[in-house]
C-alpha cells in the first residue's frame, strides 16, 4: 500500500541553512521558499516554468524552482537570490545589475541573477550553446551567445538590453 | 493539483518494485520539468511518485562497440556537454541545446525527455475533450488550434506531435532503448519506442506496463561527425519546434554514399525518413536531389489547413540542412 498522501517531514539545506519543513508532497521548491521559509526574493511568474523568474540555484546549477517538488529536493544545496552576497558584499552579478541599470520593475530581477551565476558557470566549464559554430570550442561569450543562454528568463519591461551589457560586463 | 504520496526510491530493484506493487495510479518522476506541469494542470493525475532520480543511472560511459551508454537520469545539458557527444555526435549535441532553456535542460533527464508528452493545446487543457487524455472523448485539434501538429502518421483520432528534440537526433542514430521490468531488462529500437496514435492515442509508446528505461545506447556511426540539427520556430529560442531535421550524410566526391535523415514537430514519432534516404543513396548530391527526396518524405502528409505550411517548411529545411552538411564537414 502506498502511503497516505498528508504533510511528510522535509528538511531543505536553503542558503548554507538547514530548514526542518512539514510539507504536503505538492509543494514545489518555490512555494516551500515564499510560503514556508519567508525566503520571498524568487519570484512566481508564470509557474510553468516558462518565464524563469523564480530560478535558483540547486547545487549549484541553474534550475525552475516552480517545477522542482520540495520534497524530491531534499539532500539537494538550494541557493536563492538571498544567499548570493550580503547587503554589505552584494555578488559581482548583483553589482553589474545596479551598475549597467539593467531592470525596470525588477520583478524578474532575482531570476535573471540567479540564471545569470549559473550561465556564467556553464561557460567557464567551456559549455557550448546552439548558436556557437564550433561545439568543442565555443569561444567567448558575446551578445549573441548571452541572448540564447538567457533565453530561459524573461522580462515584461524589456530590459533586455542592459541585461545583455551587465552580464557581459561580468564576463569580461 | 490532486494529492499524491511520494516515494523515492533507492534502487532500480526498489523503484520496479513500488511500480509492479502499486494499485493506484503511479508516475515516475526523474527531471520532472514536464511532469510537475501536468499535475498542476490536473492532466496527469497520479495517487503515487516514485522518485527515480537516485538510481546511480546518471552516467555516460563509452561502449566496447565505440558508441556511448547514456544513463536514463543523465541530465539533458550534461549529455549536451560531453565532449564525445559534441564530436562524434554533434546532431545530438545540437538537438539538445536546440531544445527548452538552460534551467530546464539542467533538470530534465534522457529517459525524460523521451516520454515527455505533446504539447498540444486540447491535450494541454483538461476543461477540452482530447483522445489522448481521455480516450474516446474527441479530437477537437482535427477541426481545430492545428497550427503546431502533425502532417505525418496522423489518425483521425489524434494529430498530436511528439515535441522533442533529443528522440529525432537518437532516430538518426538509431539508439536503442535500455528498460527494466519485474520480468527483467529488455530493449527496444529507437524507432519503435513511440507510437502512432492510430484508434488508441492514450498509448504514447510502447514501453509495457511497469518500464523503466535505464539507459540510451548509441552505436558508432562512421559519418556522425557529419551531422547537425535545424530547427524552426516561431521565435529564435525557447520555443518547441514547428518543424525540425536531423541529419548526418556521407558524400563521396559529389555523390551520396549514405544518409541519416529524421523529421520531428511533424508526427507523433521522431519521422525517420526512409523515403528520402533510399532516394539519396547513390544520388547527386545536389540541392535538386535534396529538394526531390524530401517532398518524395511528404507525399505522404495529412495536413490540416493550418499547418499545410510545414510541407514546404520540412521540404526547405532538409535541404537546407543537407547543403549546409555538404557544403562544410561542422
Amino acid at each position: 500500500m502506498p502511503p497516505s498522501p498528508t504533510r511528510r517531514p522535509v528538511e531543505l539545506e536553503v542558503n548554507g541553512v538547514r530548514h526542518a519543513c512539514d510539507l504536503d508532497p505538492r509543494t514545489t521548491v518555490l512555494d516551500a521558499l515564499r510560503e514556508h521559509l519567508d525566503l520571498t526574493g524568487s519570484k512566481k511568474g508564470c509557474d510553468h516554468g516558462q518565464c524563469g523568474a523564480c530560478t535558483v540555484l540547486v547545487d549549484g546549477r541553474r534550475t525552475n524552482s516552480c517545477l522542482v517538488l520540495a520534497v524530491a529536493a531534499e539532500g539537494s544545496s538550494i541557493t536563492t537570490i538571498e544567499g548570493l552576497g550580503s547587503e554589505e558584499i552584494l555578488h559581482p552579478v548583483q553589482e553589474a545589475f545596479l551598475e549597467h541599470d539593467a531592470f525596470q520593475c525588477g520583478y524578474c530581477t532575482p531570476g535573471q541573477i540567479c540564471s545569470a551565476v549559473g550561465m556564467l558557470d556553464e561557460a567557464s566549464r567551456g559549455w557550448p550553446s546552439v548558436v556557437s559554430d564550433d561545439l568543442v570550442d565555443p569561444g567567448v561569450l558575446d551578445p549573441d551567445e548571452i541572448r540564447e543562454r538567457m533565453s530561459g528568463n524573461l522580462c515584461r519591461c524589456g530590459a533586455y538590453v542592459n541585461i545583455v551589457t551587465a552580464v557581459a560586463a561580468v564576463d569580461a | 493539483m490532486r494529492p499524491f504520496a511520494y516515494e523515492r526510491a533507492g534502487s532500480l530493484d526498489e523503484a520496479v518494485g513500488l511500480l509492479d506493487r502499486a494499485d493506484v495510479p503511479t508516475r515516475l518522476l526523474a527531471g520532472g520539468t514536464n511532469l510537475v506541469d501536468l499535475l498542476k494542470l490536473d492532466v496527469e493525475t497520479p495517487e503515487l511518485l516514485v522518485d527515480v532520480n537516485h538510481l546511480g543511472l546518471d552516467r555516460i560511459e563509452s561502449t566496447a562497440a565505440g558508441g556511448l551508454l547514456v544513463g536514463a537520469t543523465v541530465r539533458n545539458s550534461d549529455l549536451a556537454a560531453d565532449l564525445r557527444v559534441r564530436e562524434q555526435y554533434p546532431v545530438l549535441a545540437r538537438a539538445l541545446l536546440s531544445a527548452a532553456s538552460g534551467q530546464i535542460r539542467n533538470v530534465a533527464t534522457t529517459g525524460g525527455n523521451l516520454l515527455q508528452r505533446t504539447r498540444c493545446v486540447y491535450f494541454m487543457d483538461a476543461t477540452k475533450p482530447c483522445n489522448k487524455r481521455v480516450p474516446g472523448s474527441g479530437c477537437p485539434a482535427v477541426e481545430g488550434a492545428s497550427r503546431e501538429l502533425g502532417v505525418l502518421g496522423t489518425s483521425s483520432s489524434c494529430i498530436a506531435t511528439h515535441p522533442g528534440d533529443m528522440a529525432v537526433a537518437l532516430a538518426v542514430l538509431d539508439a536503442v532503448v535500455h528498460y527494466v521490468t519485474v520480468d527483467g531488462a529488455a530493449t527496444l529500437p529507437i524507432g519503435d519506442l513511440h507510437r502512432l496514435p492510430g484508434d488508441a492515442p492514450e498509448l504514447d509508446t510502447t514501453l509495457p506496463a511497469g518500464a523503466i528505461i535505464t539507459a540510451v545506447e548509441i552505436p558508432p556511426l562512421a559519418f556522425s561527425a557529419t551531422s547537425t540539427y535545424r530547427k524552426a520556430r516561431d521565435r529564435r529560442s525557447y520555443a518547441f519546434a514547428l518543424a525540425s531535421v536531423a541529419a548526418a550524410i556521407d558524400v563521396d566526391g559529389d555523390e551520396v554514399r549514405d544518409v541519416r535523415l529524421a523529421l520531428g514537430g511533424v508526427s507523433a514519432r521522431p519521422w525517420r525518413a526512409h523515403v528520402a534516404e533510399e532516394l539519396l543513396r547513390g544520388a547527386p548530391a545536389t540541392s535538386d536531389s535534396f529538394h526531390a527526396a524530401a517532398e518524395a518524405e511528404l507525399a505522404a502528409a495529412t495536413p490540416t489547413d493550418e499547418n499545410r505550411f510545414k510541407i514546404d517548411l520540412v521540404t526547405r529545411l532538409v535541404t537546407g540542412t543537407l547543403l549546409e552538411l555538404t557544403g562544410s564537414v561542422r
